[in-house]
């Protein structure tokens, strides 16, 4: 029942105009590849580790393939040729390629039925393992149990992955339910994942796949000794997104950011790229049982919260659809959005309430991911932690999923271990303390927060149906989301884009989307 | 009548409910586990802070044996405020429409201002709470200038494009904005685009101005920048410095 009397026409319109703008985005995304998308595709058939200059072997293979003209039928269809003609393992023939021992384009070609039936065998035992990884985590969740909704989620940023885990193990006994290891400034434009644990970073630490299983570790070990299983968060985002999925699926990490527009929008990553990008890695996060977390806060930080705030709605309806495209159900999708307005707005608290209510009401199975002020902390940390408050306030009463804890010291640093003691204090209380009020109110009819809510929608409405009109990327070329005009042929990444030739195929994309969820 | 005690600006110390009663709140994160050693050992750390009769207020168990404190206590050091010089952008700010008109009056042609978030660095927060249109708070940024063309280059753009871009649009001033300031990695990249414009000749040609939560003035001097603007900048300060900056250093 909604409680701020929104018109479900006007939902079902958003809805069926976002749909028809995935639509229009995935037939090019059909026809097309990437790089760092059959990186991915080498990682799931098992090549992993760096040659001498300490360059991914994912990267050479792929490098390989690229050099020789032939990205366009894809990684699976020269590793399977390479398998069949050559009787080594995917590993053997990156290794090779490393030491200047072979030429995979240059090999002569076997029969295509052939490379599909030895490469599907190879992708099947991966993607069992994934599905394994999978099981294993609703079982520790069935035996240990899980915190309470919304899901206390807080960030890890030494740089070193060893003094990470000694924060996130603190952290998950003083309550935390997900740890977000959030990554080094600048590796989202790396063209490659780096190798092996990680003691360097800046205001982060490097996504590596070693760094996640470290991690995951340390995060299996505490919630055994908490009782409640507390999941792993990193960053699918940048130029290397379906890279960074398989290697979450691979070592279960739990949450993944995972924007399809975030970045094209705030790093500049080319529009074609990410849009193919996002969906192999939201394949591979749907298969795996990651939640993934979009990006719509982000517009809040560039645009103003209260005029801008259809572009989240309607983001938030593109996202939907977007994921649904790549088998995600609505159960995993936590979509974004975030409490950032200027705090000495009059009545800003009822438009944040609003805003809150009607993502809740809209996408009622989402576990809504919730992000705190940031915009307006200013380095006064009591008034900070009041924001802070009004923020988890805000989430008990709408029922959100998962609640970015706010930080009184952001603006200041990265959290010291106390801010992350004392914003779960904070937290704590209030959803404790305020636990059913949700539940317990109705809002006034024609009210502040019911016009407020149905006036976002609406507007949110139009825009969609304007981008059904004119299509995502000339959107995003008129600079619709978050005040941001990018090109359709401009920034990072362009080069790893090719048209899939006669031959192309992505064994994970079928066992994946098509096979036993 | 009641008598209240004079400051002596010679010797200030910290102010709680009475005059130099020297009262200090402090919270800290000690590596022992939680107890009364714990209270203990921060009572005697507060005292070499300089504290006197400190005082444990409040002691939690953080989880891994490490103990977080809240500590009062009374300080027993002085500064002398008459003797204190800090180095600011020394100038009278003007307001959006005072600058268009100085711009009109003095400079009779187009500032043109390049600015951006460079290195690693990819929060723009504070870069676009200057230079785009909406700027922040109701305060205008220079992109809503009459007489001001303003480029915002975005996040992480290597200082060399910047230099390009700014000869390119032949800038009359470069704004860096920056923000991720841990393990002073600001330091090097903001010294690294002083360099470039050495080199290219041009330094003394252009206005070049550094901002960012941990930015003062000082430092932006210290590094060869004419300007640093820290926490609490708007649009109007910037303007104003960058215009009346070109008059003085006849740029015009």
């Amino acid at each position: 029942m909604s409680k701020l009397n929104l018109d479900p026409v006007r939902i079902d319109n958003s809805r069926n105009a976002a749909k028809q703008i995935a639509e229009d985005v995935q037939e090019f995304i059909d026809k097309h590849t990437t790089t760092s998308t059959e990186r991915a595709v080498a990682r799931l058939l098992g090549i992993d580790g760096v040659d001498e200059i300490s360059k991914p072997l994912p990267n050479v293979l792929i490098d390989n393939i690229k050099d020789g003209g032939g990205l366009e039928q894809g990684a699976a269809y020269w590793i399977g040729n390479g398998v069949v003609q050559r009787g080594d393992t995917p590993q053997e023939i990156a290794e090779k390629i490393s030491r200047g021992e072979l030429d995979i384009t240059r090999i002569s070609t076997g029969s295509e039925e052939k490379i599909q039936d030895t490469i599907y065998e190879l992708a099947q035992e991966t993607v069992d393992k994934i599905k394994q990884n999978r099981d294993k985590r609703e079982e520790l969740i069935q035996t240990l149990g899980e915190g309470k909704k919304p899901y206390i989620y807080v960030i890890v940023a030494t740089g070193n992955i060893y003094e990470d885990i000694v924060q996130a193990q603190a952290a998950a006994r003083q309550g935390a339910d997900v740890i977000a290891v959030i990554r080094t400034t600048g590796q989202s434009l790396l063209d490659y994942v780096p190798y092996g644990p990680t003691t360097e970073g800046f205001g982060g630490t490097y996504a590596t796949q070693e760094n996640f299983k470290l991690m995951r570790r340390a995060l299996d070990e505490v919630g055994e000794e908490v009782g409640r299983y507390i999941r792993l968060c990193n960053y699918c985002s940048g130029l290397c997104m379906p890279e960074i999925a398989a290697m979450g699926a691979l070592e279960r990490l739990d949450m993944m950011l995972n924007d399809a527009l975030y970045g094209i929008l705030f790093r500049d990553i080319n529009m074609q790229r990410t849009l193919i990008d996002q969906y192999f890695s939201r394949v591979i996060n749907g298969y795996a049982g990651i939640i993934i977390n979009t990006g719509e806060d982000n517009y809040l930080t560039t645009d103003d919260a209260v005029e801008a705030a259809h572009t989240v709605l309607a983001s938030q309806f593109i996202n939907e659809q977007f994921a649904l495209k790549a088998g995600i159900p609505e159960e995993q999708m936590g979509l974004g959005h975030a409490f950032e307005m200027d705090p000495s707005l009059e009545n800003g608290f009822l438009y944040e309430l609003a805003q809150a209510q009607m993502a809740r009401e809209i996408f009622p199975n989402a576990p809504l991911k919730y992000m705190p002020p940031t915009k307006y902390m200013t380095g006064n940390i009591f008034m900070g932690h009041i924001q802070d408050a009004l923020f988890n306030m805000v989430a008990i009463m709408t029922g959100q999923g998962i609640q970015l804890l706010g930080m009184l010291t952001e603006a200041i640093h990265t959290p010291h271990l106390h801010d992350r003691y004392l914003a779960i204090e904070n937290a704590q209380y209030i959803f404790n303390n305020a636990r059913n009020l949700g539940d317990e109110i109705s809002f006034k009819e024609d009210g502040i927060i019911q016009n407020r809510a149905q006036e976002v929608l609406e507007k949110a409405e139009e825009l969609l149906k304007e981008i059904a009109n004119i299509g995502l990327f000339q959107t995003i070329e008129q600079g619709k989301f978050g005040g941001v005009k990018r090109s359709r042929t401009g920034g990072k990444g362009l080069e790893g884009v090719a048209k899939k030739g006669s031959a192309y195929f992505n064994p994970f994309i079928q066992l994946m989307v098509g096979g036993d969820r | 009548m009641s008598q209240v005690a004079k400051v002596d600006l010679t010797r200030v110390k910290p102010y709680g409910d009475t005059l130099n009663d020297g009262m200090v709140q402090t919270s800290f994160t000690l590596p022992i586990p939680y107890g009364d050693e714990a209270k203990e050992a921060a009572r005697l750390l507060a005292k070499k802070m300089g504290l006197e009769e400190p005082s444990v207020v409040y002691s939690k168990d953080l989880g891994i044996d490490y103990t977080y404190f809240i500590v009062y206590g009374k300080c027993i050091h002085t500064v002398d405020y008459t003797k204190i010089e800090v180095p600011k952008v020394d100038i009278e700010i003007m307001s959006k429409e005072e600058v268009e008109q100085y711009i009109k009056d003095n400079i009779k042609r187009n500032v043109v201002i390049v600015g951006a978030c460079t290195g690693t660095d990819a929060h723009t927060v504070g870069i676009d709470a200057i230079m785009n249109m909406k700027g922040y708070a109701g305060h205008f940024g220079l992109e809503r200038y009459e007489g001001i063309d303003a480029y915002n280059l975005g996040s992480q753009v290597p200082n060399e494009e910047l230099v390009a871009k700014a000869i390119e649009l032949e800038a009359d001033a470069i704004l860096v904005s920056q923000v991720v300031t841990q393990k002073d990695v600001h330091i090097p990249n903001l010294t690294e685009l002083v360099e470039l414009l050495e080199a290219e000749g041009i330094r003394d040609d252009i206005i070049i101005v550094c901002g960012g939560p941990r930015i003062s003035h000082e430092l932006a001097k210290e590094l060869g920048y004419d300007a640093g603007f820290g926490p609490g900048t708007f649009a109007e300060d910037v303007a104003t410095f960058i215009v009346m900056e070109m008059v003085k250093r006849r740029l015009v």
